[in-house]
């Protein structure tokens, strides 16, 4: 068996060359593309995004993305969200006053973080769940995250549909700012072939490099 | 536990090579950015910067190249900084795989560049790069520093921490203050205008400018810091990454 095939959707938004890159490094075959035959057919989709949330909603739109996404989660096929890519998948986000819809895979909402110093710009450590298949192997490690909005809850959302079968989503947390003023904010999620990263896992050195490894694994 | 002291090694590249003087003055060739750059990332820096000293614009396309193959090579957070005038040109760094961008003297003639380029690509991308330095004679600031250009060769007046203040509220992500008194003097940042500024501004700070001994970098951080950028002491061996971290960590700092 060949590598996984990986598609980085090209929609303008996000250091598409690094995620190409840091994929590569980590075994997976990586291409940069809009087409959606390709992004739909692809073992895996990862949607990066840097920038405005109302822009990345609006790029997306251009690529008709949210489709794509959709259509791949109802046949199980693994998605990938990063940082402004991993925001969008909730319901809505706030910039500057004004509310923007997402894709709403997750209810909640994107806001911003309140600490004394924002953006939260660099190594933070997370809180991942015993049983994350993302964070195996790293899960005392610090990431690299550059944002300045998050989403601080995350509502299961999924309890009418609650069976034997349902695998609740996993939620890994992460905290900025100081006890006195900080924000404890969503920093991944792992919910069936939907999964998120509020960090960069392409600019996390060996840490981000296992955490893709073990995303990549999981497609084949 | 919360975000750690980033410690940035600092490249100054020239025509694709890398190069540092003292006080930017007699430049000293030290090798390939590239290879340093990617030293620098196996010995645990947080992020690498490059500051593009290069004087011509055929020169500068050398540096997207440089960007580029430097960009495929590490796996931690890359900025490029120097010459950068326009939108376009942050767009190009961008491209060739930059993560961030630094702006200086472009954003002093014009400070609508920073909300350009927070508009088109996000605050997180702009580092916005202030060399400031102690007021003398004449020349008087609120602050007691002011702004200068031309590599601290010249003052323009402008108080630096109303500078980082108003930079910060048009849409800088980062300030990167980097002291022209202390600049290669190796005996310690400035502190006070450290706190000068960390007083008044909200963004991430990086201090730049004077680091000789690893208690250095712990300072900084103690007033204020988010980031500490250092130059010489790296790329001649005085001082390694690590010796830098095990520093802030017996000073009881969050490091990675």
């Amino acid at each position: 068996m060949g590598a996984p095939k990986v598609v980085v959707l090209d929609y303008g938004f996000g250091n598409v060359r690094s995620a190409v890159r840091a994929l590569e490094r980590v075994g997976a075959e990586a291409e940069l593309t809009a087409d959606r035959t390709a992004a739909q057919e692809a073992d895996g989709l990862l949607v990066p995004g840097v920038g405005a949330f109302a822009a990345c909603m609006e790029g997306l739109r251009t690529v008709r993305g949210g489709e794509v996404v959709d259509r791949r989660l109802a046949g199980g096929r693994p998605v990938l969200g990063i940082c402004v890519g991993m925001q969008i998948l909730f319901a809505r986000g706030v910039e500057h006053g004004v509310e923007t819809e997402g894709l709403g895979e997750w209810a909640g909402t994107v806001e911003r973080l309140d600490a004394p110093v924002v953006p939260h710009m660099g190594w933070s450590p997370v809180e991942a769940p015993e049983d994350s298949v993302l964070f195996a192997g790293v899960r005392d490690e610090r990431f690299y995250f550059v944002h300045s909005y998050a989403a601080q809850e995350f509502t299961q959302g999924h309890d009418d549909f609650a069976s034997k079968h349902y695998t609740p989503p996993r939620v890994t947390w992460a905290h900025h700012g100081t006890p006195q003023r900080g924000a404890r904010f969503v920093a991944a999620v792992e919910d069936g072939p939907l999964s998120a990263t509020q960090f960069h896992p392409e600019k996390s050195g060996d840490a981000g490099a296992t955490l893709l490894e073990n995303w990549v694994r999981s497609l084949a | 536990m919360s975000v750690a002291v980033r410690v940035i090694p600092c490249l100054d590249v020239d025509a694709g090579r890398v190069v540092k003087g003292v006080n930017f003055e007699n430049l000293r060739d030290a090798g390939d950015p590239v290879e340093l750059a990617s030293r620098y990332d196996g010995e645990g820096a947080d992020e690498v910067t490059f500051l593009d000293v290069s004087a011509s614009s055929g020169e500068r396309e050398t540096m997207v190249d440089v960007v580029r193959r430097t960009a495929d090579q590490i796996f931690v957070p890359l900025t490029v900084g120097g010459g950068v005038r326009s939108a376009d040109d942050v767009d190009r760094l961008l491209r060739a795989g930059a993560d961030k961008v630094g702006v200086n003297t472009a954003a002093i003639a014009r400070p609508e560049l920073i909300a350009e380029i927070a508009g088109r690509f996000g605050s997180q991308v702009l580092v916005l790069s202030v060399d400031a330095r102690r007021v003398t004679g004449d020349v008087t600031t609120p602050s007691g520093f002011e702004v200068t250009t031309h590599g601290g060769r010249r003052g323009t007046g402008i108080d630096a921490v109303e500078w980082a203040e108003k930079s910060a509220a048009l849409g800088a992500g980062e300030i990167l203050l980097n002291s022209m008194d202390a600049d290669g003097t190796n005996a310690g940042f400035d502190l006070e205008m450290l706190a000068a500024v960390r007083d008044r501004v909200g963004v991430p700070l990086i201090a730049s400018g004077g680091a000789g001994t690893p208690e250095h970098f712990v300072e900084a951080a103690r007033a204020g810091a988010d980031a500490v950028l250092a130059a010489s002491v790296f790329h001649f061996g005085v001082l390694t990454v690590g010796q830098v971290k095990d520093a802030m960590r017996a000073a009881g700092l969050d490091v990675r």
